[in-house]
């Protein structure tokens, strides 16, 4: 075991938004410049991940051990899959480039920055956690600051009721699948928390049957499924820029993941069980929430929902429960992260300068942010699953994937395709091609280098999957392979 | 009566001695003292409860034996020795909190009845016979109930200490009315020899249940849980806010200790009635706790509400009844009394400079003190039972207990209970952050208060992460039961 980097990759965010508070409150450049330093840090540590993962070797790698509470068999227990090591990069990417973008934060930025580095953490330790109460605690921080970051600094008009509301369905989706995971250590009888013990703890297929949806559903709370989407949209509105990036990026990415973690992994039998109705409820997310996508005009609900049927195929690629589905709903997850990020970010600025996010207000951007415009549009081109870019590669297994078993909910689904590409090219036609209002005229400028640096970011990582899948397939495909071993599928 | 006295018999009362020695010392030097110089009151306390909790910490720890001394009144074990320490560390920080409290902290006799309701309540963590519990309990009663009304100038509080006194007493007496029936019946007040006795059969069933019942009304009225719970928020906002903490942590956590105790010890023959009976409690204390609080404009009154919310989460783990279960309750006490302190710590700092503890008065109060919104923001979350915080830790080994011994029902009902609490400490935490300040000027802290908030809060994130030091108390405390 050489350096701990999984360890120092979570702790080193909260440890840094410990000491940020003790910084002087009112020297704003000296907090930002502390953010930013451990920012970058945790990005570069999050690459090192990545491109050290051997996608041929073992199954989980970075594996640290340590006792945490042995009379209950609970560990701090850290270890990174070939699904959880690309999630590590997206956090990475999304905690750098989200920092850069908030320069303009100017209310008690100290306390913002360190509640922002305290759900990094907590996001972080989800991804990485082997062991399910080191999950759930770490799910558990990453759920709670999302309140006061929308509470404190989103937008006036909706925070406090967006704030609570998310808050609320999140605790109670997570508390659900608490009573799941202790109803799992209970029965196992093995006395251990340990996820790679309790791959093998033979639950029995009644046992799984009955707990297989509280512990998936209240995960998948946060991955926005259908009915319980409902708090997603308005909490990625009314968050501040940054939030809006680590949320829909990052977060509901936890969901997703801890469902095909906890639920599907460690009880299989009840997964296919009930995967068939689970099937139907995300092909209403993905379809419904592509159609009230194109109803808004309300530019950041637009993307809001856009995330609720992106997502939508994420979970239906976890519930095809095969190679191609899961394979996709991998990718599915850091590409639509990337994308999701760099829409709220073009969103949060042109906002700034605007004061306003109807689309029917807004036009002529491409002339005075072409940089900020052309990145929307690749965002928009992946958000199509146009080829070339990381959406294709993501989308197309998940479909395939669901044409083999299904291939009438592949055909419903898409539809999305098309309805997508309406609202994305009709927003990218008004905003950016349409005139520019009078209203605004005089008041806009061209972004900022920082920011470019951010968007481009985003950008090379969407098309650098798009055009060499081999970057990330194969790491994928190693993890989903364990996931098959499990599951039993094809 | 009691044979020779062995070296075991003066360990195991070590804590009540130096306790009884501390309130000597004050006594005494009370009455020479002259008026300029009475601050020295709460230092000498204050020190006194720190060397007793070291004492104690050092010389009374029973390991892992377990013993009846002093012809059985009372019992030498790890539950007595951790709760005596949880009792001795409540009783400093509400000194260190009382200090430069007006009308309270130049007067003696306030810290005589702070030690002697702590001797009452290290007495009840150990007793094992009905007539000792008895005077326990009203050791530790009787000075609370002038500590509620020790402002005597102020009407709330006066009216405080009678409602206290008039409800303590009441229950008290029907309490003591189950005591008589349960030794007339089993013809022994050992709570040990009992269980032997109504084994045998020496009690008649209905006669059982219905003094478990009377028994049950007066230890509720101590943990205040529903439908015990109602002099709770008048008599928290009336007193004086150290003695409020006092009583919502140090007084709640002795019941849980007696109530343990005497049921484990005594009713295993009932186990699935009381278990249900005390189900039915613990589902109407979080339910009621909860929604109740969500309407309080009263900072001490919502922490009433949300006390007999605790009690009834700890009560999960006793229903339990099982290693784990009693271990869960230790846990969740350990973390309650540590947490509550830091929240009173806020409310009695603020509440000094502002001149009240209306939730509105805390607006803004992020903005004005940074630090001490930080600690309220802390003791929030963990009892709201959000990691990395003990409260987190606490809620999980009551569900898992409850869990464990079968009662699902009572695990899902908790936590979706625990998803109201959640929603008002919101709305709380929300006034703190979002709110605009009356005045800009930031709350000068007394040092006294630093130090308690700085430690209890320290506690709470100390029981958060590192689990193992606080979980191993607790469960031996747990396993010296059974």
């Amino acid at each position: 075991m050489g350096f701990p980097i999984l360890s120092a990759i979570v702790l080193l965010p909260i440890l840094a938004g410990v000491v940020m508070l003790f910084l002087p409150p009112k020297n704003h450049k000296l907090i930002y410049s502390f953010a930013l330093a451990i920012a970058l840090v945790t990005f570069l540590l999050s690459i090192v991940v990545y491109v050290g993962f051997d996608a041929t070797g073992e199954t989980f790698q970075f594996v640290e051990k340590y006792d945490w509470l042995p009379q209950l068999g609970i560990s701090y227990h850290v270890g990174v899959d070939g699904i959880a090591a690309p999630l590590v990069l997206l956090t990475g990417v999304v905690i750098f480039t989200g920092v850069i973008i908030s320069q303009r934060i100017d209310d008690r930025p100290r306390e913002f920055f360190a509640f922002l580095f305290l759900l990094a953490s907590g996001v972080f330790g989800v991804f990485v956690a082997l062991d399910l109460f080191a999950l759930f605690f770490f799910y558990e921080i990453a759920v709670f600051p999302m309140y006061l970051l929308i509470a404190l600094w989103g937008w006036k008009q909706a925070r406090e009721y967006a704030a609570m509301k998310l808050t609320l369905y999140l605790f109670i989706g997570s508390v659900i699948a608490l009573v799941g995971v202790l109803a799992m250590y209970f029965n196992s009888g093995l006395n251990t928390f340990d996820f790679l013990a309790l791959q093998n703890a033979n639950f029995s297929p009644e046992f799984q049957k009955l707990w297989f949806p509280f512990v998936f559903f209240g995960f998948a709370v946060l991955g926005g499924i259908f009915p319980f989407h409902n708090w997603s949209p308005v909490g990625h509105v009314a968050a501040p820029t940054a939030v809006s990036m680590f949320h829909a990026g990052v977060l509901m990415k936890l969901g997703a993941f801890a469902a095909l973690r906890v639920g599907i992994m460690l009880m299989p039998e009840g997964a296919q069980f009930h995967m068939w109705w689970i099937l139907l409820l995300t092909l209403v997310n993905v379809v419904y929430g592509a159609f009230i996508a194109m109803t808004q005009t309300d530019f950041k609900f637009m993307i809001g929902y856009s995330s609720v049927s992106h997502m939508g195929l994420v979970a239906m690629g976890l519930a095809t429960l095969n190679h191609d589905g899961l394979v996709g709903a991998s990718i599915q997850m850091v590409s639509h992260g990337v994308m999701t990020a760099l829409f709220f970010a073009v969103v949060g600025m042109i906002y700034d300068q605007a004061h306003t996010r109807q689309i029917p207000e807004l036009g002529g951007m491409m002339k005075i942010m072409p940089f900020a415009g052309i990145a929307f549009i690749i965002g928009g081109l992946v958000s199509m699953g146009m080829p070339g870019f990381s959406g294709f590669v993501a989308e197309f297994p998940i479909f395939m994937g669901v044409w083999r078993d299904t291939p009438w909910i592949a055909i419903i689904a898409a539809i999305s395709i098309a309805v997508t590409a309406a609202y994305i090219l009709r927003a990218v036609g008004k905003v950016f091609f349409g005139e520019l209002p009078a209203a605004l005229e005089g008041h806009m400028h061209d972004i900022k280098i920082s920011e470019k640096l951010a968007l481009g970011i985003l950008c090379v990582i969407m098309i650098a999957i798009g055009i060499f899948p081999g970057v990330i397939v194969p790491m994928v495909e190693h993890g989903v392979e364990a996931v098959l071993a499990l599951v039993g599928g094809a | 009566m009691f044979g020779t006295i062995t070296p075991d018999m003066i360990l195991a009362i070590l804590p009540e001695i130096a306790l009884l020695v501390v309130l000597a010392i004050v006594f005494i030097v009370d009455l020479v003292l002259p008026d300029m110089r009475r601050g020295i009151l709460a230092v000498l306390t204050g020190v006194g409860l720190a060397a007793t909790f070291v004492l104690t910490l050092l010389f009374a720890n029973p390991g892992g034996s377990a013993e009846l001394v002093w012809g059985g009144m009372l019992r030498h074990d790890m539950l007595a020795y951790v709760a005596k320490l949880l009792f001795i560390f409540a009783a400093f920080i509400t000194v260190l909190l009382s200090v430069k409290l007006e009308d309270v902290w130049l007067k003696g006799e306030y810290y005589l009845l702070v030690l002697t309701s702590t001797i009452g309540m290290t007495l009840m963590a150990a007793s094992a016979d009905l007539v000792m519990l008895f005077l326990a309990i009203e050791t530790t009663s009787i000075p609370l109930y002038i500590l509620a009304g020790f402002m005597t100038g102020d009407n709330k509080s006066t009216e405080a200490g009678f409602k206290y006194l008039l409800f303590g007493a009441m229950t008290t007496a029907v309490m003591l009315y189950g005591f008589s029936l349960l030794f007339g019946f089993a013809g022994t007040s050992n709570l040990y020899a009992m269980a032997g006795a109504i084994s045998a059969g020496a009690v008649p069933g209905p006669v059982l249940v219905g003094t478990l019942v009377l028994v049950l009304l007066g230890l509720g009225f101590k943990v205040a849980i529903v439908p015990m719970h109602f002099w709770a928020p008048d008599v928290y906002e009336g007193a004086p806010t150290p003695v409020t903490a006092f009583l919502s942590t140090a007084s709640k956590a002795a019941g849980f200790m007696v109530l343990v105790r005497v049921m484990l010890a005594s009713f295993p023959n009932i186990l699935a009635d009381w278990q249900l009976m005390l189900g039915i409690l613990a589902v109407a204390s979080m339910f009621i706790g909860n929604v109740v609080a969500l309407t309080q404009k009263n900072l001490k009154r919502l922490l009433a509400y949300s006390g007999i919310a605790h009690a009834g989460y700890a009560l999960l783990g006793v229903v339990a009844a099982s290693e784990l279960g009693v271990a869960s309750v230790m846990y969740y006490l350990l973390v309650y009394v540590v947490t509550n302190m830091a929240s009173f710590g806020v409310v009695i700092i603020v509440s000094r400079i502002v001149g009240s503890d209306e939730i509105e008065d805390f607006s803004g109060l992020s903005r004005r003190s940074p630090m001490l919104a930080l600690v309220l923001l802390l003791a929030f979350l963990s009892l709201a039972g959000i990691p990395p915080l003990g409260g987190f830790i606490a809620k999980v080994l009551v569900f898992a207990a409850a869990v464990e011994a079968g009662f699902v029902w009572l695990a899902v009902v908790g936590v979706l209970a625990s998803i109201i609490g959640l929603y008002y400490y919101l709305i709380v935490l929300k006034e703190v952050y979002l709110g605009q300040p009356k005045s800009e000027e930031p709350v000068p802290v007394v040092r006294a208060h630093g130090v308690a908030i700085v430690a209890s809060v320290l506690l709470v994130l100390i029981l958060g992460v590192i689990i193992a030091p606080g979980y191993n108390w607790a469960i031996a405390a747990a396993a010296s039961l059974f």
